[in-house]
């Protein structure tokens, strides 16, 4: 078996379907590789593919119109993108860039339909990773539209220094603080991000360390 | 002496992904498990916690108030 075909073997789009099945998709799959920082998809052209991530990692983000970058996903091989466009037929509703060296199988629009109308099955299987994919986006929403999440991550790093009392707090993920602040860890990204522009924190490297504590305050009292 | 994320090998699963994003090159496969050695070129991008499906990187920050 070719590793094309193993992988589309494991990919959720065709979970189900037989090895036969399987092989008549794999002959519409083409090979696409980009490099490191590479723009795969741009926000606002029109998509002509479905891809999925067979090695390496593609993030997804949207770009604000001041040029701030919010990370919508980072897919993973085996995982899809570009799916949205390809169904709704409207342009992308995201860039997409390759963190590393990355090789994406890929499929024409056409070609999908022409998937969807042979293999029942994948419809079925599109339905749900649709579904999952609305699920998490609906989740960053939420956390994005309002302002207390930067006032929690906020709160967070205040309390990590004891408010002022202890010099130096403990040690924190991004992860850490995502779960501390109840969202997402893309979420805690932008908002350190806000942060730092408001003056308040200062990112070195591995350090954050807080300006401006009354800046900080003032975030913390704003979005409570 | 730069500080580096901290690894788990036993969280590890030898997927390679972080090995693949990080641009400075501190990350390496040994015995199908994550490696890591010290580079003053680690920006601390998080790209490789973040990437990590396991939870086998941390890149934890240290938060300290002027
Ligand atoms: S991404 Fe995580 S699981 Fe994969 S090789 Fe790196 S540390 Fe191991
Ligand atoms: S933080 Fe970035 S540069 Fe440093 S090891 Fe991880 S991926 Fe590489």
């Amino acid at each position: 078996m070719t590793v094309q075909l193993d992988f589309l073997k494991n990919v959720l789009y065709f979970s189900g379907l037989d090895l036969a099945e399987i092989e008549s998709i794999d002959k519409l799959v083409f090979e696409k590789s980009a490099e490191r920082g590479e723009m795969v998809l741009l926000e606002g052209e029109s998509a002509t593919d479905l891809y999925f991530v067979a090695s390496g990692a593609v993030k997804v983000f949207k770009t604000s119109a001041e040029g701030k970058e919010q990370i919508l996903s980072i897919v993973r091989p085996g995982e899809s993108f570009n799916d949205v466009s390809i169904f709704d037929g409207g342009p992308n509703p995201a860039s997409a860039r390759a963190m590393g060296p990355v090789l994406l199988y890929g499929i024409k629009k056409n070609d999908i339909e022409a998937i969807l109308r042979n293999h029942p099955r994948v419809v079925l299987n599109v339905i749900n990773v649709l579904a999952s994919r609305v699920r998490h986006l609906v989740s960053l929403v939420e956390d994005l539209s309002f302002k207390h999440v930067i006032g929690r991550v906020a709160k967070i790093l205040f309390e990590q220094v004891g408010g002022g009392q202890m010099g130096r707090g403990p040690r924190l993920t991004q992860q850490e603080m995502a779960a501390m602040a109840g969202t997402a860890r893309e979420v805690v990204g932008r908002s350190l991000k806000a942060l730092e522009e408001e003056g308040a924190i200062k990112v070195d490297r591995n350090r954050i360390v807080i300006t401006d504590k009354e800046a900080l305050k003032r975030v913390m009292e704003v979005s409570s | 002496m730069a500080e580096m994320p901290g690894i788990d090998r036993e969280k590890c699963d030898g997927c390679g992904l972080c090995v693949i994003v990080c641009h400075c090159g501190a990350l390496t496969m040994v015995d199908k498990s994550i490696n890591i050695i010290e580079t003053v070129e680690c920006d601390w991008c998080t790209d490789c916690e973040a990437v990590c499906a396991t939870g086998a990187i941390s890149c934890p920050f240290e938060i300290s108030i002027e």
